[in-house]
């Protein structure tokens, strides 16, 4: 199998549905996606709710490294590299907050929340001739975007602009962000982050999201006691689902309700059921014909993904070596949603996903061991099956992508489609070679 | 503080200690049940999480009763959770983990030598939980917590419980032993 490490392409075969264990096992391989990954493609940061405010920060990550969300005096968002140009320190260790400078707590160079360098010990003195402080600020990346209220950035300035980056996607993240009446991001985050350390390879989680549609059997137990916001299993009646594959690697999975008038979701708690029938009222007359798709999970390549429906969920997949990931849990809710409504579907949501999350809890232990009896000798010659569903998917009326629906319910394009644009990034030289569409 | 009333005093402590230390071993043995009976229908069951705050913001460094946390149940997710680690087919759990709970440095918020039917205490204590399954995976679980104490038809029981893990990012990979 060494032998064939060199290209990408050999170990994905998304043609027959067989891809090689060491994508998801090998070291060499996990050093090549951080690089040619995670240093050029687009990444989500965080929501604009988290630095509403000149000044605020949000303490992030972009891959591996830590990063600075914030917002400067002038109202400006950044995203700036969390390392000192002197040392390498830290300048911010503090998970979130409000500061004017971020100040270095090894040498006392400081910076403004622009990213300028505005403080150098004994400047006057020690630098003859003086350097150019303007050339050693913060470093930020090459390009930033606020899509709906999240902040996605890339280290790559020849990236293509994020939204040639989502393509035909963008209908189902945008769908995603959506207030339940329908209106384009409406929403923000309720509340912080669940941070926790997994022992898996990131690509299980992104994977996972994108669309396995047959990890039914992971989540029986939490059907059978039932925790949704409505009478039984984990969420409300969803409706038809079909499945979506982007040549950007982006995979989504929608569920369709016919756009009537009677839809009652969230009947445990009447308030919150009322609050989404006024909602989906309101959703009727500004999306029409498009009000009863909902996207219900999906994944954004590579690392975030997200639940659309219920939950609402941001998910963050950081890599942390080829058998650790570091997930982080973003919730949101609708801004005009009240505050028993907000207090009914926190409850909801973190008795959902999480670590302590009756659904989740199970996932982790999957992937866990999953990865683990992957990493062998024998183990590693032998690839996985990704044939479900192959040849079937065409086009739907109603969602842009490849489209599969009920004919091959538990297909695997989306996952083939995340691993074609993954063998590409891994081989290309430049994004001039992963131009799609 | 001690009160006067020495005796009446540990008389008190003894019956909360017994309290966690049945606690203990209903959990460890499994008898998830028995456990539920321990908590007053009315329970909350709240674990916020830590974060990395400036000192002057630590205000900030537990998450608010309102705000997303580890877990926050009610009796009846409670008895969910229970259910659902009694299915034999929750894999999180199954086969089932090896695990110990030790209690320490229990003591009364404030100085009280007695508890009448439905008069309420503030218990703090320290925990140490460790979690083994399978093969060698382990988790250390250490914290503090806060209950709200209350008698009910003559037996003390559990009727808030705050949880605080002495960890921001949770370094296991997923929460299900109640602490």
């Amino acid at each position: 199998m060494n032998t064939s490490l060199h290209a990408a392409k050999g170990l994905v075969d998304s043609e027959h549905g067989e891809i090689s264990r060491e994508i998801f096992v090998n070291a060499e391989i996990y050093r090549r996606e951080i690089e040619q990954i995670f240093g050029r493609a687009w990444l989500f940061v965080g929501h604009e709710s988290q630095v509403s405010k000149p000044g605020d920060f949000f303490m992030s990550k972009m891959g591996e490294e830590s990063v600075i969300l914030t917002r400067d005096r002038a109202n400006k968002i950044h995203v700036f590299l969390n390392s000192c140009r002197h040392r390498g320190m830290k300048v911010c260790r503090y998970d979130e907050g409000n500061t004017t400078n971020f100040i270095c707590p090894y040498h006392a160079w400081s910076y403004a929340t622009d990213g300028r360098l505005v403080g150098v010990q004994d400047y006057d003195n020690l630098y003859q001739p003086p350097f150019d402080k303007g050339e050693w600020g913060l470093i930020e990346v090459a390009q930033l975007v606020n899509f709906h209220g999240t902040i996605w950035a890339t280290w790559d300035a020849k990236a293509p602009s994020f939204e040639d980056y989502l393509g035909e996607a963008a209908f189902g993240l945008s769908g995603a962000l959506r207030g339940w009446d329908g209106t384009d991001g409406a929403t923000e985050l309720l509340g912080s982050v669940q941070k926790w350390i997994v022992p898996t390879n990131w690509k299980f989680i992104a994977e996972n999201f994108s669309g396995d549609n047959l990890h039914v059997v992971s989540h029986r137990s939490v059907e059978m006691v039932g925790i949704g916001p409505g009478t039984s299993g984990r969420r409300d009646d969803y409706g038809e689902a079909r499945r979506a594959a982007y040549p950007g690697g982006h995979g989504i999975v929608y569920s369709l309700v016919p756009p009537k008038e009677n839809f009652v979701q969230y009947s445990a708690s009447p308030e919150t059921s009322a609050y989404f029938a006024s909602c989906w009222k309101k959703r009727l007359q500004r999306l029409g014909d498009k009000a009863g798709i909902f996207p219900l999970i999906g994944t954004i390549f590579p690392n975030l993904s997200f639940h659309g429906q219920q939950p609402r969920t941001l998910l963050l997949a950081h890599p942390r070596g080829p058998h650790e990931t570091e997930m982080w849990r973003f919730y949101f809710v609708d801004k005009t949603a009240p505050a028993d409504v907000r207090e009914f579907l926190r409850r909801y949501y973190i008795r959902y996903s999480g670590p302590a999350g009756m659904t989740e809890q199970d996932d982790m232990e999957n992937w866990h061991y999953a990865s683990m009896a992957s990493d062998g000798l024998i183990a590693r010659r032998h690839p996985y099956h990704y044939q479900a569903g192959l040849g079937r998917g065409g086009t739907d009326a109603l969602i842009p992508g490849r489209v599969t629906g009920k004919e091959a319910p538990g297909t695997e394009q989306n996952p083939r489609a995340f691993y074609k644009r993954w063998a590409a990034f891994l081989d290309a030289a430049d994004w001039t070679q992963l131009r799609v569409g | 503080m001690i009160p006067e009333d020495r005796l009446s005093y540990l008389d008190l402590m003894r019956e909360i200690e017994d309290l966690y230390f049945l606690e203990a071993d209903l959990l460890d043995e499994r008898d998830y049940m028995a456990w539920l009976d321990l908590l007053t229908a009315d329970v909350r069951y709240w674990m916020p999480i830590r974060k990395n705050v400036a000192f002057d913001n630590r205000a900030r460094e537990t998450t608010d009763e309102d705000d997303i946390a580890w877990m926050d149940d009610d009796k009846e997710t409670l008895t969910k959770r229970v259910k659902q680690l009694l299915t034999g087919i929750h894999w999180a759990e199954e086969p089932v983990s090896r695990v110990a709970h030790v209690i320490s440095n229990i003591r009364l918020a404030s100085p009280l030598v007695s508890l009448r039917d439905g008069e309420t205490a503030t218990v703090k204590s320290r925990f140490f939980v460790y979690r083994n399954r399978l093969e060698t995976e382990a988790d250390v679980l250490v914290g503090r917590r806060e209950d709200i104490l209350r008698r009910a038809g003559g037996a003390l029981k559990i009727a808030r419980r705050k949880i605080l893990i002495e960890q921001s990012t949770l370094m296991a990979k997923n929460l299900t032993v109640f602490l």
